[in-house]
């Protein structure tokens, strides 16, 4: 191994968090071989001017996220995760048995609330929610899916144990740099991918737009899927474009739009079209105005009435807001043993709810040692990590969590796994998550083969928030068997070509080099 | 396809034909303006402004000043920075139906903008980079974009924009008080080759006039860019083969084309600023016809609030 890594392992061992690609005495763990092969040759120069390059191409293609008003790449780090076959193959299974039990659960809190009545999480705890839209209560969604996109956020403990983070069944974001963090990687460390099978992403559009057709409003042969966006300004634009782009549908924002009759359309060049799934990433509350918040111009009024009257579907559900709720997210084990019965394949992190008396006694005595989170919050907004908040900061929470015990969930501070990161003229040990994506077409939950490593840039830092400095990694899921992934399903054989390869080529056939003479 | 959208393409269309005749114009006034005494570079350089629909921001307003307002003035559209930037805000807007590639062309440039030094030295350089990528653009454009809707909707921004552009060229030739000669009239629509070629040596002013104003064959000619722009109306709206016309825009047009190509040349040249002006009216209410057609939507809302 280079210079690039030392100190790498004293660093690692520092932290005292997992690192994945290193095995304690710094040997490259099994899954790591061709990577660390493929590092092992290149000079420090190698390596910047690749890193160098591949921003460049991210902010050339507009791979791009939105800071404060300024359109910054996406900073792509050199060295993947690797996750071997076996590790995914759980992650797997329990990212797809998270989200059908949520996919119940939902189902049922807009319905008959059996699990409220069954005793297994208090109504209140669902009646108090911010996201529990009364709104959307008591009807079933077209396509009978609530939760065709997720993103389950999972982490890895000290002892190298995977844990469930937070779920993610509104508008859950990333999965663009998934797509296009493989793409740059093929051109910026081609020598790691080498003889091993890493399972393609690049299905995922594929998948989704199926998903999504499949789900479409009873009686359509044909149906007209649309991704809806708030539009250039909003911070995840280019995964919009991009989205859509890759399945080839029309990317709307609500302007474009028009509910009439319970129906939705669209305004082309050619008059109004019809349109039957809408794949929302904007947030419920702004997505109708007569339903929501009056003053939101980036919906259309109407959506969620021609949705409630089968005219539309609209992908994700209104209302699964409630099932992210961290609260919620506590009682998840339970309802996968209520819905499913089942254990859950990944464990939850350890959850203090703080409308206990008990727990939050506990957790009021210990505020230095706990991370307190919002329980509506995302992106890391409004967390505070007790080691790192000072003593004005743990008193102004202790009032807050006083004030109101149901906002507030408590966790102990994990150390995130690490995976070596440039920085500067080496690599640092820097902590890490991850977001498997997963799409639901109501018969089959699918997980993309890889999902979105976060990576914070930071030495020590535990946020991995791209809104809070963080950057990522691409996501190597190694197949189990040097065959054809299964997932790819070989094409229909194309017999067009056989009837057309007749071709009338005489003999005399000019080559290239004499053309233009001739 | 969207109606937005269409617009969005529509104006990537004139913008980019906008930086590429803007940057022409300047280079080669540029010239010229470098061997005038100060005082007349000023009047010339206020009225070549005028020329491209622009308004002087200052009292002095000089041979600097015009380089910002044509060349580096990202704010307006008159100058070639404002429109690059507008024809990559346009795509970005239409991101997921331009091809990759073009989008690509459109936002490196954007980055580009501001690689350049912005005396009159530069400017050459500049005005000789834009003339590359806005090529770059229209190649790209042409050849990863379908030949559909939405191709034919950039390709009717760009001739009407040509069209425009050519019309206030000419027009430079008689405001100016020290008189703009053919061939630098020529160079500014790239046609001085072509020119000699086609009349050989039966040229003088009124010639070349008429070859950038009637030539049937030279893409930069008004009437040329005239009948592209009748044809992508014609393609846009096949319903209206038989009789009349109740595509305003196809009337406008066709009646501007119609007008120039059908007057005497010798009458046309004795009048040619109000002619030239009439075609720049005739493109602008087209424009207007067009959007009022196919991109008409409910009034543009005001952005509230951010979510994610």
């Amino acid at each position: 191994m280079s210079d690039l890594f030392q100190d790498y392992s004293e660093a690692a061992a520092r932290s005292g968090a997992y690192d994945e690609m290193f095995a304690p005495g710094h040997v490259a763990r099994k899954s790591y071989g061709q990577v660390a092969g493929a590092l092992r040759e290149l000079s420090l120069a190698d390596v910047t001017a690749r890193a160098d390059s591949m921003a460049r191409t991210f902010l050339d293609r507009g791979v791009t996220f939105d800071y404060a008003g300024e359109e910054r790449p996406f900073p792509l780090d050199i060295v993947p995760r690797v996750v071997p076959a076996d590790e995914w193959d759980v992650l797997e299974r329990g990212v797809a048995q998270r989200v059908k039990a949520l996919e119940a659960f939902l189902n049922d809190v807009y319905g008959r609330m059996a699990v409220v009545t069954d005793g297994v999480i208090p109504r209140q705890l669902v009646t108090t929610s911010a996201h529990f839209h009364r709104e959307v209560h008591g009807f079933e969604p077209s396509g009978g899916v609530r939760v065709h996109v997720s993103g389950i956020d999972v982490v890895r403990d000290a002892a190298g144990t995977f844990r469930v983070l937070e779920d993610n069944v509104r508008v859950p974001s990333g999965v663009s740099y998934v797509l296009e963090n493989r793409r740059a990687m093929a051109k910026g460390l081609p020598e790691a991918f080498g003889q091993q099978h890493i399972r393609p992403v690049e299905e995922y559009p594929r998948r989704l737009l199926s998903a999504l057709r499949k789900t479409a409003p009873a009686g359509v042969d044909d149906p007209t899927v649309v991704v809806l966006t708030p539009g250039v300004f909003n911070s995840a634009y280019f995964e919009h474009t991009l989205l859509a782009g890759l399945m080839g549908v029309e990317l709307v924002e609500g302007r474009d739009l028009i509910c009439r009759g319970n129906r939705v359309y669209m305004r082309t060049t050619a008059g109004e079209q019809r349109v039957d799934v809408i794949y929302k990433r904007i947030d419920d509350e702004f997505l109708d105005p007569l339903q929501f918040r009056s003053d939101s111009m980036l919906g259309c009024p109407g959506l969620v009435n021609a949705a409630r009257a089968g005219g539309v579907t609209i992908a994700n559900a209104v209302g699964n807001g409630v099932a992210d709720d961290k609260l919620v997210y506590s009682y998840v084990p339970d309802l996968i043993r209520y819905y499913l019965h089942e254990e859950p394949i990944i464990a939850n992190v350890d959850t203090f709810r703080l409308e206990e008396k008990e727990a939050r006694e506990h957790v009021l005595d210990r505020l230095e040692e706990l991370v307190v989170k919002p329980v509506d919050g995302s992106g890391g907004k409004g967390l505070v990590i007790g080691p790192d908040a000072s003593k004005d900061e743990l008193d102004a929470l202790r009032r807050r969590v006083i004030a109101d015990p149901r906002g507030w969930i408590a966790q102990p501070v994990l150390q995130l796994s690490t995976v070596p990161t440039l920085s500067g003229d080496k690599f640092g040990p820097r902590h890490v998550d991850l977001r498997p994506f997963a799409v639901n077409d109501g018969d089959d939950v699918w997980v993309l083969p890889g999902g979105l490593t976060r990576v914070a840039l930071k030495e020590g830092s535990l946020i991995v928030n791209s809104s809070q400095g963080g950057g990522s990694k691409d996501t190597w899921v190694l197949a189990n068997s040097p065959q054809m992934p299964a997932e790819i399903i070989p094409r229909q054989s194309v017999t067009v070509r056989e009837q057309v390869s007749v071709w009338p080529v005489e003999s005399n056939w000019r080559d290239r080099q004499t053309e233009q003479q001739q | 396809m969207l109606s937005r959208i269409a617009e969005s393409l529509f104006w990537i269309g004139r913008y980019v034909e906008r930086a590429d005749g803007t940057a022409r114009i300047l280079d080669v006034h540029l010239e010229r303006l470098n061997h005038l005494p100060l005082e007349e570079q000023r009047s010339v350089a206020r009225e070549l402004l005028a020329v491209m629909g622009a308004k002087p921001q200052s009292e002095d307003f000089g041979l600097p000043e015009l380089l910002h307002a044509l060349a580096y003035d990202k704010q307006s559209a008159s100058s070639i920075a404002g429109s690059l930037g507008a024809a990559r805000e346009n795509a970005r807007r239409a991101r997921e139906t331009v091809s990759q590639s073009l989008w690509e062309s459109l936002n490196t440039t954007y980055y580009g903008l501001n690689q350049h030094r912005k005396d009159v030295v530069g400017t050459y350089r500049f005005c000789n980079w834009v003339l590359e990528r806005t090529a770059m653009v229209r190649g790209l454009a042409d050849t990863t974009v379908s030949h559909d809707e939405s191709w034919l909707f950039m390709v009717l921004g760009r001739s009407l924009e040509r069209a425009d552009m050519t019309a206030r060229m000419l027009s430079t030739r008689d405001v100016q008080s020290a008189g703009m000669s053919w061939v630098n009239m020529l160079r500014c629509a790239g046609a001085y080759e072509s020119f000699i070629r086609t009349r050989r040596a039966a040229f003088g002013d009124q010639h070349a006039a008429e070859f950038l104003l009637l030539d049937r064959l030279f893409p930069r000619s008004i009437v040329y860019a005239l009948r592209d722009a009748d044809e992508c109306l014609a393609k846009l709206d096949p319903s209206a083969q038989r009789v009349g016309f109740i595509n305003d825009a196809r009337r406008i047009v066709g009646q501007a084309r119609t007008f120039l190509e059908f007057h005497r040349t010798d009458d046309l040249m004795s009048e040619l600023p109000e002619h030239m002006e009439r075609v720049q009216k005739a493109v602008t209410q087209a424009s207007d016809a067009i959007s009022r057609k196919y991109f008409n939507q409910a009034d543009e809302h005001a952005w509230v609030g951010e979510v994610s």
